[in-house]
């Protein structure tokens, strides 16, 4: 009891001791890194108030339902939440490593800090994945009167609501041969490119199936600059943390933090890994939840 | 305790007893996972109450709300406990927390302007309402006997 309330009297704003009881370079990783959240916050506000101003917003279970070598299984939010497990278990590696570093056990910090860059570039090849399949994925869209065959890039948004049968019956009329051949053969895997080609324009409608068809309006043109923005913004964050964790890597491995005699350096880096996490979990909720 | 680098701060916190600090990591590690798990459940529960025929909004915005808060859980615990602020004095503690509250206002006042814009434009701008609006089942029941009801995917 006598120890606690010499605790609590302890002058912090007196001078000769750190008012935070922090190292300098731990507390400015702190002011740095609320600094960052007030970007990514800003970054996510905005994009709540566009979000807000529409009628309409795509459903994230709809956009994010693919998952690697499930072909065109419908998987809402499967592959994210292996991303956010990822991304929480080498935060829990970087704890271990940043432990490890306390005692000043070197082995534990190579083993540990080492896992965590694998989890960040595990994580970094999930993101690669998902944008590729969001640019390149093929998506019957009704634009002006006709079919078209879209990806979710930063002009265009693809998830607009479910065009009626009517309006897609007649779109059909003005779709060109091209897109008419596409549609067709993603109903009909059967018949060759070639062999659908040579089909008229009639025959091919008549063999695409409307009631497969999901055809849609275009969606919000928002939704790709926002999206691509802040994932990008947050995979630009891990890349510069498995950077960062691969130089400390390096330092360790050189004994550079043996010979000072602490390990203080990991815990800034640390600090960092764990805030690229926790902005996850908020772009995880933004993009893929709610 | 001394540091080890710098005199004017003192250790306060047992880093060193090593079976606690593995059970708290334990504990976090399970409790974030099965935050994140239920958060998965209510996601999926969106989806399924969307696809139904006729979706109960004010349940999706009660479920989009629980999600809010069980993230806010999952913020405070990997501030908490994986960076350690819970350990450190409350000097520091407000320091990082106190500037933070701005996000208070900073979410409140755009959402409500954002929301307020598409009334806006809701009302003066026919064009964009008509455009933009989702046709709901029954609606375009009406509108259009003779049109097949259209399937929601």
């Amino acid at each position: 009891m006598a120890t606690t309330a010499t605790v609590h009297q302890t002058k912090w704003w007196s001078g000769g001791k750190s008012p935070f009881n922090l190292e300098y370079g731990k507390l400015m990783m702190w002011y740095f890194l609320m600094s960052d959240a007030f970007t990514f916050g800003a970054f996510l506000i905005s994009y709540g108030s566009i979000r807000f101003s529409q009628n309409f917003w795509p459903d994230p279970n709809v956009v994010f339902n693919a998952f690697p070598g499930a072909g065109h299984a419908n998987l809402p939010l499967a592959f994210v939440s292996v991303m956010t497990f990822i991304l929480i278990i080498s935060s829990v590696t970087m704890v271990l490593a940043v432990h490890a570093g306390h005692k000043g056990d070197k082995a534990g910090v190579i083993k540990w800090l080492g896992w965590t860059i694998v989890g960040g570039l595990a994580f970094l090849s999930c993101q690669a994945w998902e944008w590729h399949h969001l640019i390149t994925g093929e998506h019957a869209v009704l634009v002006d009167g006709k079919i078209d065959i879209i990806g979710q890039t930063m002009r265009v948004n693809p998830w607009g609501a479910l065009a009626n049968h009517e309006a897609v019956a007649a779109a059909l009329q003005n779709t060109s041969h091209e897109t008419l051949v596409n549609l067709a053969h993603q109903g009909n895997h059967a018949l060759a490119h070639e062999q659908l080609s040579a089909m008229t324009d009639k025959q091919l409608i008549s063999s695409i199936n409307l009631e497969e068809l999901h055809v849609r309006a275009k969606g919000p043109v928002a939704f790709g600059g926002y999206f691509f923005g802040i994932t990008g913004f947050h995979g630009f964050h891990v890349l510069s943390g498995v950077v960062i964790n691969i130089i400390m890597l390096t330092m360790t491995q050189k004994n550079v933090f043996q010979n000072r005699g602490h390990y203080l350096m990991i815990e800034k880096a640390g600090l960092y890994w764990h805030f690229v996490d926790l902005v996850w979990v908020f772009v995880f909720l933004c993009f893929y939840l709610i | 305790m001394q540091h080890p680098a710098f005199e004017e701060v003192t250790i306060h916190h047992h880093h060193a007893d090593d079976e606690s600090f593995h059970k708290k990591v334990r504990k976090t590690t399970i409790l974030l996972s099965v935050i994140t798990v239920i958060e998965l459940a209510i996601g999926l529960s969106i989806y399924t109450i969307h696809k139904g025929e006729d979706p109960n909004e004010l349940l999706v915005l009660m479920f989009k709300g629980m999600v809010c808060i069980l993230t806010l859980a999952k913020a405070y615990y990997i501030v908490s406990v994986f960076m350690h602020l819970g350990d450190e004095i409350r000097n520091m503690i407000m320091t990082i927390v106190v500037p933070l509250m701005l996000f208070i206002w900073f979410i409140a006042a755009f959402i409500w302007d954002g929301n307020s814009y598409k009334n806006l434009r809701n009302t003066y701008d026919k064009h964009f309402k008509e455009t933009t609006m989702p046709v709901k089942h029954g609606q375009k029941e009406e509108a259009k006997p003779a049109a097949p009801a259209s399937g929601k995917e």
